[in-house]
């Protein structure tokens, strides 16, 4: 049972770390500020949820280390898409330019 | 498997500096600290629980507080400085801007 746990908990934190080197390289690649976007807030919701999921399982016992991991985890996911959408308002309202292919 | 997850973030985070140096608008840097505060909300979650201190949870709480917070402020901030651009907009015909 307790090598059930770890192993899924090592396949979520894999995960969530993989999307969160791709992010960031999609983050430094991307040529826009709008594509750039789309890349870090990936890694900001389901990248992180994995990797705190991924946590909560480790200690599946201590319910308060689970609690506290679920308010992370609630708050990230309705903060960072709140923080993304502010920010893209932003932008746009500044005549920032989505970028277009050029023809 | 922890230093693993350590060193991952730590690349992202990576990432994102170098993102917020090169960014040529503001707005791609406010994006990148945004992105490598919650990196760091993550890293303390991690290292946390690799040093088997379970109060570090309470820090990455406050700091996913205080990180939403500081993007809203600057946001805030930057939007009075920085005059929308209204006739380009009209131009292209963007609905609301």
């Amino acid at each position: 049972m307790n090598f059930m746990l770890d192993a899924i908990s090592w396949f979520l934190l894999a995960s969530g770390c993989f999307l969160c080197i791709t992010g960031g390289l999609g983050l430094f690649r991307f040529p826009d500020f709008f594509t750039r976007m789309h890349a870090a807030s990936i890694t900001d919701s389901l990248g992180s949820g994995l990797i705190i999921v991924g946590l909560a399982f480790q200690t599946p016992g201590d319910w308060l280390v689970v609690a506290k991991l679920g308010f992370i985890l609630v708050f990230i996911f309705f903060t960072s898409p709140t923080a993304s959408h502010a920010l893209a308002k932003a932008a746009l309202h500044a005549g920032q330019k989505p970028w277009q292919k050029q023809t | 498997m922890f230093i693993a997850a350590a060193a991952a973030l730590l690349i992202s985070m990576l990432f994102a500096l170098s993102r917020a140096f090169l960014g040529p608008s503001i707005y791609d840097r406010i994006l990148s600290v945004n992105m490598f505060g919650t990196k760091t909300v993550l890293l303390i979650a991690v290292l946390g629980f690799m040093m088997g201190r379970p109060e570090f949870l309470d820090i990455a709480i406050v700091y996913a507080l205080i990180n939403f917070i500081s993007i809203i402020g600057i946001l805030r901030f930057f939007e009075y400085t920085h005059p929308p651009v209204v006739n380009s907009s009209e131009q292209n015909g963007e609905s609301d801007s």
